[in-house]
């Protein structure tokens, strides 16, 4: 896959940083939405949002509701939390509390994604709209792609890069709902399974140190056993309980 | 358009318990984030809990499924993902790949038990 993904980025090469194209915003906004089709990372959003607008359905969640759901939250894993919790009988409450631990993890991308498209001319609220659009894809493709990009030029084209983003997730969205509703139940099955599988694969391939292993590992056998107290934020605790002995391990491993 | 948004109550619930959660992250993020260094080790602690998180996501969909994926026997749904990993991490961390094979698996699966 690596080389093919070099192979694949080197076809859509951005202009060079001098380049008379990036003089203007509105093309630098462009070269992000272009930048969309240029990452094997769309491939895997989109069959994250198919599974989850075919989830959405399943749960009776209208297909409006889903598609405001990727638009204003825009977290993959938060929207499976909100969409599978209150689908299982938990309180708004409960879903709510659990989204929020879950999304603790777009703090640190925001920390260190923001200082990197700012300029001594930049204004806070300039920086409200790319905070929004920032989850794991964009946090990865700006650390890709920014190098390429001129620092001024950063803002316009992070939310060509967003908004290209959203919206092959829409269109997933709607895709993954109508196949739900219409396909036979061993297809529509295979389209629910998509969403594990490319959050497994794309969660391990981010992993870097033996910690990120052990909490992905650990975390994925705590939960069916914490399941079993059927507390309703079940997630919360085997993931603060599995995330806290794999941090262990990364002081044990920092120590010797 | 009522039946495209469906009730307005679980507007509601979309903003008070999706929206707000993610986003009181991000501005938090944008707000303080001068002080913080990505290194450090609070941070590391986020990461892994946050890792954990998804790893139960995964976990409870495969364990307590919705809809559809409930007609795939328990044995054959871990078996796939299983097979997904492997060929994912034989194939040089393959996404696509792995996916494939994933699927590939529990389709072959489910028409073999009829």
């Amino acid at each position: 896959m690596s080389d093919g993904f070099t192979q694949f980025t080197g076809l859509m090469a951005l202009p060079a940083l001098d380049s008379p194209i990036w003089q203007s915003p509105a093309a630098a906004f462009r070269q992000g939405l272009r930048a969309v089709a240029t990452t094997i990372l769309t491939a895997v959003l989109f069959a994250t949002y198919l599974g989850i607008g075919a989830l959405a359905h399943d749960t009776h969640f209208s297909l409006g509701w889903v598609l405001a759901s990727t638009f204003f939250v825009w977290a993959g894993p938060a929207q499976i939390i909100l969409i599978s919790t209150l689908g299982s009988g938990a309180t708004v409450a409960q879903a709510a509390i659990a989204v929020t631990v879950s999304a603790i993890r777009l703090f640190p991308m925001v920390v260190a994604v923001l200082p990197m498209m700012r300029t001594p001319t930049t204004k806070k609220r300039h920086l409200i709209l790319p905070a929004h659009f920032i989850a794991v894809t964009l946090w990865v493709e700006c650390f890709r792609l920014f190098p390429m990009v001129p620092r001024e030029r950063r803002i316009p084209f992070t939310l060509g890069l967003g908004c290209g983003l959203v919206s092959v997730c829409l269109v997933a969205n709607v895709v993954g709902f109508q196949l739900a509703a219409n396909l036979p139940q061993s297809l529509g099955a295979a389209i629910l399974l998509l969403t594990p599988l490319a959050f497994l694969l794309s969660t391990a391939r981010n992993c870097r140190e033996l910690a990120d292993v052990v909490a992905l590992g650990l975390g994925l056998a705590l939960f069916p056993l914490v399941s079993l107290l059927h507390t309703g934020v079940d997630i919360l605790i085997s993931g603060v309980s599995a995330g806290t002995i794999a941090y262990g391990v990364h002081l044990w491993r920092k120590r010797r | 358009m009522s039946e495209f948004i469906g009730d307005w109550h679980a507007l509601v619930v979309l903003l008070v318990a999706g929206f707000l959660p993610n986003e009181v992250w991000r501005m938090l993020g944008l707000w303080l984030g001068g002080g913080l260094d990505e290194g450090s080790e609070i941070l590391v602690w986020v990461r892994a809990v946050a890792t954990a998180i998804l790893a139960g996501v995964i976990a409870q969909i495969l364990v307590l499924p919705p809809g559809a994926l409930a007609s795939v026997p328990g044995p054959l749904r871990y078996g796939a993902v299983a097979v997904g990993l492997v060929v994912f991490i034989v194939a040089r961390r393959s996404i696509l790949l792995g996916v494939l094979a994933g699927e590939a698996t529990m389709l072959i699966g489910k028409w073999a038990l009829g």
